[in-house]
């Protein structure tokens, strides 16, 4: 068991630094620092002085990945390439390009993140498999079709119109909470709560159905045959024996995500004003920080590689077959 | 008056009559039998008298009377108490039939606590103990995947009797079980039954089973119950044409092959010398191989032209292995593959080739029957093939899933003889099929070999077919050949404790009911072999020098070897 | 006049092409004869189909582009780029009001002080209505007159149609027809009416800048049935080759695909869009001069989106295909196909491809919708199209402040709304019915 967690640790390492490998080369490969300069500056009025200092500000200035000219191992660190993607395994992303500490300002902004998407999770989750459960229930029964076609018709809804929706009826037609904002503490809530129905109701569609199919999946195995043989109700049957066994590719499927919570929502942030770091991206992205998208393309997948270990602890421990083997 | 009685039952499934007006009755502690081949709808009447049919299909009539009460007016919740309470069943597939992620105790606690009550804990013990598990207190807790096809189908009968029954349904209970374990499971039922006073209906198409287990027996067809007969009277003289079919169709019962007892003694085409065929076990941070999984452990096997060699052996104990890696399919670990004197190194289509178990996974969906046949080798003249195995040439611009399973392992056989090969290596080629379509297969195989002097390498479990097509005779434990020999010498005076064991457990058209043969245990597993001789542990002779050494050959005749200490 | 193929536009009929080129081959295997047949069988299927093909025959009349010969001496041709469609829609094109109006307004939505008079009033559209003359009274009478006529026009097209499909319909009967023409009626009857409107009038309203809402919302549908189509395209070649290889090579070729997508599959999907969106603006800004017009840069933007988007979405097709392969390869026929010392690269094209092609089939249908949800997000964000590409995503961006307005600005909105659902839509139900019909568990 602990050698298979460390061999799986040990797998996810060469993932990290793919990874970074592959940032390094969108963001300096594939444009120079100069095109780079040259166009945050401005394409057409642009002097090669003003290039040059835009660089050193930023500390593009070095070679990519050797530096001739520089003594000893310096030859190696004093590049763009360790300066600004190994550094990262060690948790230093540098400043964006506000000046401020990026490290700093993601520690920050995690709470308001998953504020919204801690209770997102949780609820989807749970909201999700009941639905599901209701409708595997009466399978084969009108109200079965027509939550099917609920879903179906749910999930063919942009989540752009949820958000614009829900915004509209609820903060502008009821006032019932503000359209926008955020507050530290427990005075977070009346902001929080609207983004969170918004995205549960957003996914429920497309989860609800999924789950359902796993559900009825498991409903054509022999057991259930067995199960009902003994005489057992069409509930324990359910609850007992289908449910059970679903629940273990639904939940380590699930845990997979738990991570990357911590990266927030891009969409609902932007659209509630969550001072998250879903909305720190957007921002980064908007006002074109290279910096600061790359240390979240980098932080995101370490917490993808996260989510996979401990999909991988979560079956172990959910399945017997491998929890004894 | 009967515990069951069955009256004009018709099943439908849409338009389609899958059951139709069958009646019968079971009388308390009777053993009803109904035998059938495939789709003759045996499993839906179980199913049915249990309501348990799946979605589509409905009991479209009939009755169904359980002790003077109408099972078909029950309501849902009535017929709960029935199930598991008054009729308990148990499934063909023993692997899947239990729930993966409950413990065994628990699964059947959920049935005592619906049926019984009690001091649920240790009545689960005492049910264990009785459907002949060892160290029941522990087993209770352990996971269905812990436990061995035999172990879970005793799990599922003791399941069954938690409510006391007093009737039980077995459909194909042994069916997907090896033959000394299917020995142990049906004792284990006949026991029960006569101890409880249980009722039992037994579903299955084995006609040696029936006579080993049955009171009565009723044979379906196409969905009717077209006799039903004492046993006694059914085996002396079927009376339905069909029955008498079933009875003709069975490898004891054919015609032997003209070419049976022709040419012995020519040399050697195919000569296997120390085949071993090992697996890694992988373990920790590395991966490194901790150990080997032993399918194939170095076998001896020589076969002339013309002539059938069978590997005889029960499921894992590797017979299906050593057939690829002879073939070339796999890799061989150790030793050495000869044909025609020549060691080979890899495949060799144009001398070599295979006749697959599956008749539905062995041939492409997407491709037409004869492309399949010409597949290695296109200038093969594709209709004189076709009719050269019984089929007409004009199926060659048809799809396999026209076909049913017989004439698929034609279209295999076919495409395997496309290319003109010496040896043909056949790999439970019968197995699938029901018994009058496997008839057909094996005269078919015979016919071939008389004509076209091939060799045929028959893998199988079924000692009646071996009996009727081969030669020679080797019989295969945990990866090593434990006696071999013409097919009269190990056959009829069988030299090592195993395949004596084998012989007997196999269930006699003629046996007597009850009757006892056991070999105590399951087979144990390839990657941790017992010491000494693999057998040792459920030998009824083993001793002192059984558990410290391997026996190596013992001559018993020119042609005939045993790897026994003491062979009888 | 100039034709003009665009990138995007050659590879959308070379998606055609290879689509009814695939079409001919499955009809000739029967089981995927069948199971286009069980999808044909379908109303829901056929429905969803009439109402994607609706979509589909708007996009390729958007994608047949040209160049305008300007009047003159000489081959000059006008800088914009123009498609068939724009040509039939010049009406709607041409005649933008100076600001917001409602749907089949009259007047504009927004008071202004108007020439010559005192005060403040709503001034009369300058084509929304303009055949009313001076005094707008008679509009409903207008309106009704105008449906009436589009229902006649909708109905005697359908019947049309109706005729001129009898001989399909004949010679594959079994097919829910039914449900198709239903469609097609409904289909028939609201164009014919929307048609009749729209020559008077701006039936889904104007933006702020005048433009007919209806124009801007069928200009949409070709972006988002693009996006959804040349992404698949892209990535179909890598993540067959690739899942295919993985499962068939097994060893270390299948530790270098597994590693290779476990890490694309390891970046955020918006993120890796983000950041590589990002990068491929300052890679066209910079290089201003690789683009001859501004539709080439919107085009080339539009593919390179889509070539983003393939590449983290190719991994779960990728995935897929190598586990159904690890299990083919296994199956008697490829061992039998194997000793009859078939080549490895023949068994893969006979044996293993074929068998897999349910799963790209359904695979292709079921990413479809995600990706026209996902163009939408994308754009909204600001790292989809081309801000100057016409997409929902762009449209639903502008429409959204427009809400912040007292009164409301909601036709923008509801109309993209409203195609996108029904797009999207009929785009589920499509997959939904495909994959019953192909994948063998669900056929038990």
């Amino acid at each position: 068991m602990l050698a298979y967690l460390i061999r799986r640790l040990l797998y996810a390492l060469p993932i990290l630094i793919g990874v970074n490998v592959i940032t390094f080369a969108l963001f300096f490969v594939v444009n120079t620092p100069d095109d780079m300069a040259r166009m945050q500056l401005g394409v057409k009025r642009v002097t090669p002085e003003a290039i040059e200092k835009w660089k050193a500000e930023r500390g593009y200035d070095k070679p990519l990945f050797w530096n001739a000219s520089a003594q000893g191992a310096k030859k190696l660190s004093d590049t763009i390439f360790f300066a600004k993607s190994v550094r990262m395994f060690a948790l230093d992303f540098g400043r964006a390009d506000d000046g401020r500490d990026i490290a700093r300002e993601i520690g920050l902004r995690m709470g308001p993140s998953l504020a919204v998407a801690v209770p997102v999770f949780v609820l989807g989750l749970f909201a999700a498999i009941s639905f599901a459960l209701l409708l595997v229930y009466f399978r084969a029964t009108y109200l079965d079709f027509a939550g099917v076609v609920l879903c179906v018709a749910m999930m063919s809804i942009s989540g752009l119109f949820y958000i614009i929706g829900g915004q509209w009826l609820v903060s502008k037609v009821w006032h019932l909470v503000p359209i926008s904002g955020y507050a530290e503490g427990l005075s977070a809530a009346k902001f929080v709560i609207l983004p969170v129905i918004v995205s549960v109701l957003a996914g429920i569609g497309s989860s609800a159905r999924w789950y359902r199919t796993i559900f009825l999946e498991e409903y054509t195995r022999d057991y259930v045959r067995t199960a009902r043989a003994k005489g057992l109700a069409e509930r324990f049957v359910l609850f007992r024996h289908v449910l059970r066994n679903a629940l273990i590719p639904i939940l380590t499927g699930a845990v997979v995500v738990i991570p990357t919570l911590f990266m927030g929502s891009l969409l609902i942030e932007a659209f509630f004003g969550i001072p998250g770091l879903g909305s720190y991206t957007i921002d980064a992205i908007n006002a074109q920080d290279f910096a600061v998208v790359r240390a979240m393309v980098f932080i995101g997948s370490a917490l993808y590689i996260v989510g996979l270990l401990l999909t991988d602890i979560s079956y172990t421990l959910a399945d017997p077959r491998i929890r004894l083997q | 008056m009967s515990l069951l009685s069955v009256r004009d039952l018709t099943v439908s499934i849409g338009a389609t009559q899958p059951v139709g007006e069958v009646s019968f009755d079971i009388a308390r502690g009777e053993t009803f039998a109904l035998v059938g081949e495939s789709g003759c709808g045996k499993s839906m009447t179980a199913l049915a008298l249990m309501r348990l049919l799946p979605n589509a299909a409905r009991i479209a009539g009939g009755a169904i009377r359980f002790g003077g009460d109408d099972l078909l007016v029950r309501s849902e919740a009535e017929m709960r108490t029935v199930r598991g309470g008054k009729i308990g069943m148990i499934f063909q597939e023993p692997a899947t039939s239990l729930n993966p992620v409950l413990t065994v105790g628990a699964q059947i606690e959920e049935a005592l606590r619906l049926h019984a009550g009690g001091d649920a804990l240790a009545k689960v013990v005492e049910l264990l103990a009785a459907v002949g598990i060892p160290d029941p207190e522990r087993r209770a807790g352990e996971y269905p995947f812990q436990m061995s096809g035999g172990m879970k189908q005793r799990v599922m009968i003791a399941m069954a009797l938690a409510g006391e029954p007093e009737l039980l349904i077995a459909d194909e209970p042994t069916t997907a079980l090896d033959v000394t374990i299917q020995a142990q499971v049906l004792d284990l039922l006949h026991e029960l039954k006569t101890q409880r006073g249980m009722a039992l209906l037994l579903i299955t198409h084995d006609l040696g089973v029936v006579a080993r287990m049955a009171d009565r027996v009723g044979v379906m067809r196409d969905g009717r119950l077209v006799e039903v007969a004492a046993r006694a009277d059914f085996f002396r003289a079927p009376a339905h044409p069909y029955s008498r079919a079933l009875f003709d169709a069975l490898p004891e019962n054919l015609d032997p092959p003209e070419q049976k007892s022709a040419p012995a003694g020519r040399q050697a085409l195919l000569e296997v010398r120390d085949l071993r065929v090992h697996f890694p076990i992988r373990r920790g941070l590395l991966q490194r191989a901790v150990a080997q999984v032993k399918a194939v452990d170095g076998i001896e096997l020589a076969l002339a032209a013309g002539r059938t060699l069978a590997l005889v052996g029960e499921s894992g104990c590797g017979k299906t292995t050593a057939g690829k890696a002879i073939l070339g399919l796999l890799d061989k670990t150790e030793g050495e593959v000869a044909l025609d004197g020549a060691p080979l190194t890899g495949l060799v289509p144009d001398r070599m080739q295979m006749v697959f178990q599956d008749p539905f996974g062995s041939l492409d969906p997407r491709m037409r029957v004869g492309e399949i046949v010409a597949e290695g080798n296109r200038s093969v003249d594709i209709a004189g093939l076709l009719e050269h195995v019984g089929l007409d040439a004009g199926m060659a611009e048809r799809y396999p899933h026209e076909f049913s399973g017989g004439q698929r392992q034609r279209i295999a056989i076919a495409r395997a003889l496309a290319v003109n090969p010496a040896l043909l290596i056949c790999d439970e080629p019968t197995s699938a099929l029901d018994v009058s379509v496997q008839a057909q297969v094996l005269r078919l195989l015979a016919d071939l070999q008389a004509r076209l002097d091939l060799a045929y390498l028959f893998i199988t479990h079924n000692i009646a077919v071996v009996d009727y097509l081969a030669h020679e005779v080797a019989v295969m434990y945990l990866g090593r050949i434990v006696e071999r020999g013409t097919t009269g010498e190990v056959l009829r005076s069988p030299r090592h404790p195993y395949t004596q064991a084998l012989l007997a457990a196999v269930p006699k058209l003629h046996g007597e009911p009850g009757e006892k043969l056991l070999v105590p245990g399951d087979p144990p597993s390839p990657a941790n072999p017992p010491s000494g001789c693999h057998f040792h542990p459920r030998c009824p002779h083993t001793t002192t020098r059984c558990r410290e050494a391997y026996p190596g050959a013992a001559a018993i005749s020119d042609s005939h070897f045993v790897a026994c200490h003491f062979p009888s | 006049m100039k034709p003009v193929l665009l990138w995007s536009d050659a590879l959308f009929f070379l998606l055609i092409a290879a689509a009814l080129a695939g079409a001919l081959w499955a009809s000739r295997i029967p089981q995927l004869r069948q199971s286009w047949r069980k999808v044909g069988e379908s109303r829901t299927g056929m429905a969803a189909a009439v109402l994607l093909l609706a979509f589909l025959g708007v996009a390729v009349l958007d994608s047949l582009h040209y160049r305008e010969r300007l009047p003159g001496e000489g081959e000059n041709y006008a800088v914009e780029v123009r498609s068939a469609l724009d040509a039939l829609l010049t009406g709607l094109r041409t005649r933008t009001e100076r600001t917001y109006s409602a749907p089949l307004a009259t007047h504009s939505f927004a008071k202004e002080s108007l020439d010559g008079e005192v005060g403040r009033d709503f001034p009369r559209l300058v084509y929304g209505g303009a055949h009313l003359g001076g005094d707008p009274a008679g509009q409903g009478t207008d309106l009704l007159a105008r449906t009436v006529q589009g229902l006649g026009t909708g109905l005697l097209a359908w019947f049309a149609l109706w005729l001129a499909l009898a001989p399909l319909r004949r010679r594959v009967p079994g097919l829910a027809w039914h449900a198709a023409f239903l469609t097609l009626l409904g289909l028939c009857l609201s164009a014919g009416v929307v048609a009749m409107l729209a020559q008077g009038y701006h039936v889904l309203g104007t933006d702020k800048v005048g433009q007919d809402v209806l124009y801007l919302t069928l200009k949409s549908i070709r972006t988002g049935l693009l996006i959804g189509t040349l992404t698949t395209l892209i990535m179909l070649p890598a993540a067959v080759a690739l899942g295919l290889l993985a499962g068939y090579a097994g060893g270390w070729v299948d530790d270098v695909i597994q590693y290779l997508y476990t890490t694309l599959n390891s970046i955020p999907g918006v993120l890796l869009i983000a950041a590589a969106v990002l990068m491929m603006q300052v890679a066209i800004d910079t290089h201003p001069e690789w683009f001859a017009t501004a539709a080439e840069r919107a085009d080339a933007r539009l593919l390179a989106l889509c070539a983003i988007l393939g590449i983290t979405s190719w991994t779960g097709l990728c995935r897929l295909l190598r586990g159904e392969t690890l299990k083919l390869r296994e199956l008697e026929y490829v061992q039998a196909a194997r000793s009859l010392g078939v080549a490895h690269a023949r068994i893969l094209a006979r044996h293993i491809l074929p068998n897999v092609m349910h799963i790209v089939m359904i695979a292709i249908v079921m990413d479809f919708s995600g990706l026209v949800l996902a163009e939408a997000v994308l754009s909204y964000v600001g790292i989809g199209v081309d801000p100057n590409t016409i997409s929902f995503g762009t449209m639903i961006n502008t429409a959204r402040m427009e809400l912040a307005r007292e009164p409301m600005v909601w036709w923008s909105l509801a109309a993209a709304f409203i195609f996108m659902f029904a797009l999207v839509l009929a785009a589920n139900l499509f997959a939904d019915v495909v994959r019953d019909a192909f994948d063998p568990r669900a056929a038990r």
